[in-house]
């Protein structure tokens, strides 16, 4: 029997097929590379993929309303808030029961405190009305419409019970439409009010100055890449070592020397207003707003951009521009038409790479932005240590993750990940 | 400037050049180049042939004396107008480019128009037998195939000198010898000048008009390659071209352009003198593993005979090569052709060596 004639599936020498004989004899080597492999997989698992997975479901849990007020939850299911009444007095019954109920076991105010996000206030009603629950006779003591609404006024207003009502189920979107400046209402989604929207434009900010520092990272570090490519071993390899000098110096202490230079009783103003260019009642602003933050860590991201556009453009023969010469193309004809196209995956590399960096960073903006260089990130960070609306920052970070996986899907179209070398 | 440099197509005239200012990597060169002439310089690394090619090509300056192209001096035009041809040693196809595009850049550079690219290219392709490749990108070609469309790419902007440096350094054996041939062929036919540097001296034998072979940065001989196997001017050239069994002597006495060379051990030849003038003079005689004859019946009467014995015999297909020890050189090799008739020597065995005195080559020590 001949391999043409042969139509089935190859047949290892004891008759079994091929592709099984062959699975089995590398199964040992399989097992023995995922045993190699293991303890970062499982050190990966514990420290990055667990909590990202863990923050992605907080952008979208809520179970808290429903476990801490389960009774006053099925009540108001059947509550039509578009009558404009208050509801019924079983459903302020309920809530009275599960007040009373979580008081006792001191989570009331964690309820509150999720409400408050969305409805200003109704902190302090969980707060206030809680600490009176525990005198309650949950048989006698009725109607509470009455008596809740004596404890604290706020149970007579009409959007408490649409928020208790909206924010019920165990699982929402409202982190997400927050993190895009809309609201949950009862009637519906609808945009938040103009002196409260600050996420959308924090983000276009973000997206747009983090485009601003790719470029400006590109351009200043294309040529040096190039020099770094070109120059003979001993002077590239002094050339190297200036690139990465500024990866020994803490981040911090770069971010504050450029302050010390920016600022308005600073190195490079005091300069200018000496060399009389400036004058001395007329500083000029560098520093807390955006020029500097882009300044800075355009600085801080450089190599970043330098050593993927090296790696490639070291892979580039210098015969290419020779040839391209000696076939009648001026230098920049032969630059252009024959160098850069080859350097491409380089600049993709380097820029993904520089962006994806800078749309994420905190530090840098947080000392030098002031308040209109800021990013999102440092909103995030707000929330997460401040606000504790950790919600709200898992639902900010999950849209700059998703940004960023997106990005990352349309440089593999475009360009092609294989070719992303970084040395 | 001679006759011969008038008339002369590419001139270098007293061409030096040096890298660091402390060593001449080319020295004192003088060189003219016919048109339609197929030159090539050949010589070991570092002997500064890849360095002249690179200043007529105008990617090196040349530190002091003048290149003419066509009688003009070349040295401050940029290597983008010089209109020369170049096919490199690693091809430099442009990896980004299909091959149609990268035959059709010159022409795009020179703003022709499309349609006349296109038949260009066209013609081009076919020359080099490539005419079905044009849509594929270099990567997916073989080595030889690849060195057919940068030998396209160099001819498609119809160049009249075309530089080609160790264009086949990277291919195999046979298809190296392939494109010897073919490259010949074109160059002929298209009766361009062309400008070859390798360091493989069968290459320069089998194509080349004149061969420059290149040492320590002077050319050593300049001549037709039959010329260059059978008379080299120096032990360099002797020994660089082909294979050579060299005895080393002292000149003894000059007659009748005849030298008679006392070797180390005594015995006494006769040689023709190169470049030995007087007597006393050391000398390396110079004798080609093919002229060399045992056989007393083809040797002339009365020539001088030297005892050898035999060390080793190899067998080659085609030729035999056997190793002597001549006058205490264990490394003396003689070639003969392996015909119905020929003896095979066996080691051990002591035979008669001697050869015509114009064979044998006094030369410099």
């Amino acid at each position: 029997m001949s391999d043409t004639t042969h139509t089935g599936p190859m047949l290892a020498a004891d008759g079994s097929p091929l592709k099984r004989s062959l699975e089995r004899a590398l199964r040992r080597q399989k097992l023995r590379a995922l045993a190699l492999i293991a303890p970062l997989l499982i050190f990966i698992l514990v420290t990055f993929i667990a909590p990202i997975a863990d923050m992605l479901f907080r952008s979208v849990e809520n179970e808290i309303v429903s476990e801490t007020l389960p009774r006053t939850v099925v009540a108001l299911k059947d509550w039509d808030p578009t009558l404009g009444e208050l509801p019924d007095e079983a459903v302020f019954a309920a809530m009275a029961a599960d007040l009373q109920e979580a008081a006792k076991a001191k989570i009331h105010t964690r309820v509150g405190s999720r409400l408050n996000y969305e409805t200003p206030g109704i902190s302090s009603l969980f707060r206030k009305s809680g600490r009176q629950a525990s005198k309650w006779d949950l048989e006698k003591d009725g109607p509470f419409k009455d008596v809740l609404i004596k404890s604290e006024k706020g149970w007579g207003e009409l959007d408490v019970w649409k928020t208790i009502q909206v924010y019920s189920p165990k699982y929402t979107n409202g982190y997400f439409l927050n993190a895009v400046d809309l609201e949950k209402t009862a009637s519906g989604i609808s945009p938040r009010d103009e002196d409260q929207q600050i996420y959308i434009t924090l983000f276009l900010r973000t997206f747009a100055m983090s485009i601003g520092i790719t470029l400006s990272c590109l351009m200043l570090g294309y040529p040096v890449a190039w020099l770094l490519s070109n120059l003979p071993s001993r002077s590239s390899n002094l050339l190297m070592i200036l690139v990465l000098l500024p990866f020994w110096t803490s981040l911090l202490v770069r971010t504050s020397a450029w302050k010390v230079l920016l600022q308005q009783q600073g190195v490079i103003n005091d300069v200018l207003v000496w060399v009389g260019l400036v004058a001395n009642d007329d500083r000029l602003v560098m520093i807390n707003n955006q020029f500097g933050t882009v300044l800075a860590m355009t600085h801080i991201l450089l190599p970043f951009m330098i050593l993927p556009l090296f790696s490639v453009m070291k892979t580039i023969p210098p015969s290419y521009l020779r040839a391209a010469k000696s076939l009648g193309a001026s230098n920049w004809t032969a630059f252009w038409r024959v160098y850069f196209p080859q350097s491409v995956p380089g600049i993709g590399a380097g820029s993904i790479l520089v962006f994806i960096l800078a749309v994420g960073y905190y530090i840098t903006p947080e000392l030098v932005g002031g308040t209109k260089g800021t990013f999102i990130s440092n909103r995030i960070a707000f929330h997460i240590s401040s606000s504790l609306n950790w919600g709200l920052a898992a639902a900010l970070g999950a849209i700059l993750l998703g940004f960023v996986v997106l990005l990352y899907w349309v440089y593999d179209r475009l360009v092609g990940i294989d070719n992303v070398k970084l040395g | 400037m001679t006759k011969q440099d008038q008339d002369a197509f590419v001139v270098f005239d007293r061409v030096q050049k040096s890298y660091d200012g402390e060593t001449l990597v080319v020295k004192d060169l003088n060189l003219s180049i016919g048109k339609g002439e197929f030159l090539t310089m050949l010589g070991p690394s570092g002997s500064g042939k890849t360095t002249c090619l690179m200043m007529l090509a105008g990617f090196e300056t040349a530190t002091h004396g003048d290149i003419l192209l066509d009688g003009n001096p070349i040295n401050n035009i940029p290597p983008h107008k010089r209109g020369i041809g170049m096919v490199f040693q690693n091809y430099a196809l442009f990896p980004h480019m299909t091959v149609a595009e990268n035959l059709s850049f010159p022409l795009e550079v020179r703003n022709m128009d499309k349609s006349e690219r296109e038949a260009k290219v066209r013609r081009a392709l076919d020359m080099v037998q490539m005419a079905e490749f044009g849509g594929r990108r270099p990567s997916q070609l073989s080595g030889g195939q690849q060195q057919r469309v940068a030998l396209a790419r160099a001819l498609v902007f119809q160049p009249e000198l075309v530089l080609m440096d160790e264009p086949l350094g990277a291919l195999d054996k046979q298809l190296r010898e392939h494109m010897q041939f073919e490259i010949k062929r074109i160059a002929d036919n298209l009766g361009i000048t062309v400008v070859y540097v390798t360091h493989d001296q069968t290459e320069a034998l089998t194509m080349s008009d004149r061969v420059a072979v290149f040492d320590d940065g002077r050319i050593q001989q300049l001549a037709p390659p039959d010329e260059l196997y059978e008379a080299p001017q120096n032990s360099f050239v002797a020994q660089f071209i082909g294979e050579n069994n060299t005895l080393e002597g002292v000149v003894q006495e000059i007659r009748n352009g005849v030298a008679l060379v006392r070797l180390d051990d005594g015995k006494i030849i006769e040689a023709k003198p190169v470049n030995v003038s007087s007597p006393g003079e050391r000398t390396l005689v110079s004798i080609r593993p093919e002229r060399v004859e045992f056989n007393k019946d083809r040797l002339q009467e009365g020539a001088h005979t030297l005892q050898a014995e035999v060390l080793e015999f190899i067998y080659m297909g085609d030729i035999f090569r056997t190793r002597l020890r001549v006058a205490g050189n264990e490394n003396f090799i003689i070639k003969t052709r392996n015909a119905p008739d020929q003896r095979r020597l066996q080691p051990g065995e002591m035979i008669d060596i001697g050869w015509l005195p114009e064979d044998c080559r006094a030369l410099d020590a």
